[in-house]
């Protein structure tokens, strides 16, 4: 699932010219790069979704309206306009918090969209401050004791939740924790203005669903990223001066490998934004994820670009961080000439 | 046991076993389910009991019986999707690496943009487009995962090109046809088949979201995932029907997980390195 680095790419004049030397220029040039990587993104999704078959003004009017009054609605949406333009248009927009009308209230997407953009960066929030230390912790742990019994544990546990679809671990939690004991509300049912601790009670359970599915995913690459460095000649030249195992792991491998551990922990809260929706679903939560679902059941196609933006921009994020952050660690690079 | 050349670890032989009883299931569903796929022959709802031993789903039909003709849909739905990706992948990433240059640089460009964002969004946004449908969710799927495949088809090829074998083969004369599919082909199965493997987990669960968020196979089709969707509002009654799909899609993608992590413990490890 994780983007691993990229071979050949860019071409070595063009990486010589974007990189040059030096952290700040690679920070800047990798900073450019995630922009395109947003813009060209965007206009995929845009032109992607305008260019196949459909159009919008049918699609408000429906089916049995007249061919006066589509081309009317058509003039006053901009449809007559190049796609190209539109685009140009849509992307203006977006940068001055203008994302359009929905197609299936009318009202601005962006009164829509922002309220439950919160909530569901709340509850990523949230799930990432469990998953992440715990996460990193048995990771290490289980890196420790490779081949015990701690260990082999842990590797089940974690591939069996891996292979589960995320709703099963939701339907799972409700069970036993809402139905059966009866301690925490099994819809995660938010609104503004919530006290905090009821707000946080009803979020319980779609909290703890999505910080099992990361732990599982975090753990299994923390582990592997650190048994990965087990390999390098320095730590069997510290093998060979007689170190043991828990001191080879903390001081020596812990420091080589804290950068690709960060860009673990940050590809998770990439994919947690993604899993979101699957986990806003099973318990009704009022996030950006269900609100794309809803969106793309209706076909609301402004509703369903807007959203589908938002998520690029999260996720294009998050993983340029983690390049950036990946380099800011690695000691090597550092003193790059 | 020996497969490829090497034994079978416990594991892979109980992951082989699941998918064996699985894929069994799914093709004698007519002839094993107690009642057939779409009749109604209880209270909605019903709780497990002799006649119905895994109880009935939201209409009353008979859960067993549904969850047995699902294998079929949800496999072949599955299947397909993968064998779409590893065909374009494949294809596309061998030529990518053999080409190289600029067509190749344009080629992994797209692709990463592609993988930019997640897969799950990008289908979303073409199911939006383009309706749900049976060919719509293969040709997606395929397509999305083809950008995984195409990345370790490049990199696995461009690892052969420059082998000896390789580059006499070349000066020996052999054209590009006999040196992908008689020298880079060969040594690139088992990195190929160990993400086959991987590559079918997740389109599984992919399928499973989509059509769990009620975008995915449509009535009166239905695989594991749509049936998840179905029956839902038993949960807040303490009934138990959509886990059984749910399961079921759980043991599936574990059995071939155990598979693949036996492949990749085999050849994936370089000789000599044990730890």
């Amino acid at each position: 699932m994780a983007p691993a680095a990229r071979p050949g790419w860019p071409p070595e004049p063009l990486h010589l010219l974007l990189y040059g030397s030096g952290m700040a220029r690679f920070i800047f040039s990798r900073l450019a790069i995630g922009l395109v990587t947003l813009f060209v993104v965007s206009a995929l999704f845009y032109l992607g979704t305008e260019m196949l078959p459909g159009d919008v003004a049918t699609a408000i009017l429906g089916q049995s309206a007249t061919p006066a009054n589509v081309a009317k609605l058509r003039l006053s949406l901009g449809l007559d306009q190049p796609s190209w333009l539109r685009f140009v248009n849509w992307l203006w927009g977006c940068l001055h918090g203008d994302l359009g009308k929905s197609l299936a209230s009318g009202r601005p997407i962006a009164t829509l969209l922002l309220p439950r953009l919160g909530n569901t960066l709340f509850l990523a929030a949230c799930a990432a401050l469990i998953a992440v230390p715990l996460a990193l912790t048995l990771g290490i742990l289980s890196a420790l004791h490779e081949g015990k019994a701690t260990d082999r544990a842990s590797s089940a546990l974690s591939l069996g939740i891996i292979s589960m679809p995320e709703f099963l671990v939701g339907y799972g939690l409700i069970i036993v924790l809402s139905v059966h004991l009866g301690w925490l509300p099994s819809l995660g049912t938010v609104f503004p203005g919530m006290a905090l601790g009821l707000r946080l009670k009803a979020m319980a359970l779609p909290i703890l669903t999505l910080t099992l599915v990361v732990l599982a995913h975090m753990l299994r690459m923390t582990r592997a990223t650190i048994l990965a460095e087990m390999a390098a000649p320095y730590v069997e030249m510290a093998r060979l001066k007689g170190l043991d195992r828990r001191r080879i792991i903390l001081a020596h491998i812990l420091p080589n490998a804290s950068g690709p551990i960060i860009a673990v922990v940050l590809l998770n809260l990439a994919y947690m934004v993604a899993g979101a929706v699957v986990v806003e679903t099973v318990f009704v939560y009022p996030g950006i994820g269900q609100l794309l679902v809803d969106a793309v059941t209706k076909r609301d196609l402004p509703t369903v670009q807007a959203c589908g933006l938002v998520f690029a921009i999260v996720y294009v994020g998050l993983n340029t961080g983690a390049d950036v952050l990946a380099l800011v660690f690695n000691p090597r690079l550092r003193h790059r000439r | 046991m020996k497969l490829f050349g090497s034994r079978l670890s416990t594991p892979a032989l109980i992951g082989i076993a699941l998918l064996v009883a699985i894929v069994g299931a799914g093709l004698l569903a007519p002839w094993i389910a107690p009642y057939g796929e779409t009749d109604l022959v209880g209270d909605v709802w019903a709780p497990p009991s002799l006649a119905f031993p895994l109880g009935t789903d939201n209409l009353g039909r008979d859960m067993l019986s549904r969850l047995l003709f699902a294998t079929r849909t949800t496999l072949t739905v599955v299947i397909l999707s993968t064998i779409v990706a590893f065909a374009l992948g494949v294809a596309i990433g061998f030529l990518s690496a053999l080409i190289g240059g600029l067509i190749d640089q344009l080629i992994s460009a797209l692709v990463n943009v592609i993988m930019a964002v997640p897969v799950l969004i990008v289908a979303l946004m073409v199911l939006a487009v383009l309706g749900t449908s049976v060919p719509v969710l293969i040709l997606t799927m395929g397509i999305l995962e083809a950008t995984r495949v195409y990345r370790l088809a490049r990199a696995v090829a461009n690892g052969l090109i420059v082998q000896e074998f390789v580059r006499i083969a070349a000066l020996r004369g052999e054209g590009w046809r006999w040196i992908v599919w008689r020298e880079i082909l060969p040594n690139a199965v088992p990195a190929l088949v160990a993400e086959f493997g991987l590559r079918f987990c997740f389109i599984f669960l992919f399928v499973a979201s989509l059509s769990f968020l009620g975008l995915g196979v449509q009535p009166p089709f239905a695989d594991w995932g749509a049936m998840v969707h179905d029956n839902t509002a038993a949960i807040n009654l303490g009934g138990l029907a959509p886990f059984y799909p749910a399961a079921a899609i759980a043991v599936t993608t574990i059995a071939v997980n155990l598979i693949v992590d036996w492949l990749l413990s085999v050849h994936a490890r370089p000789a000599g390195i044990k730890e």
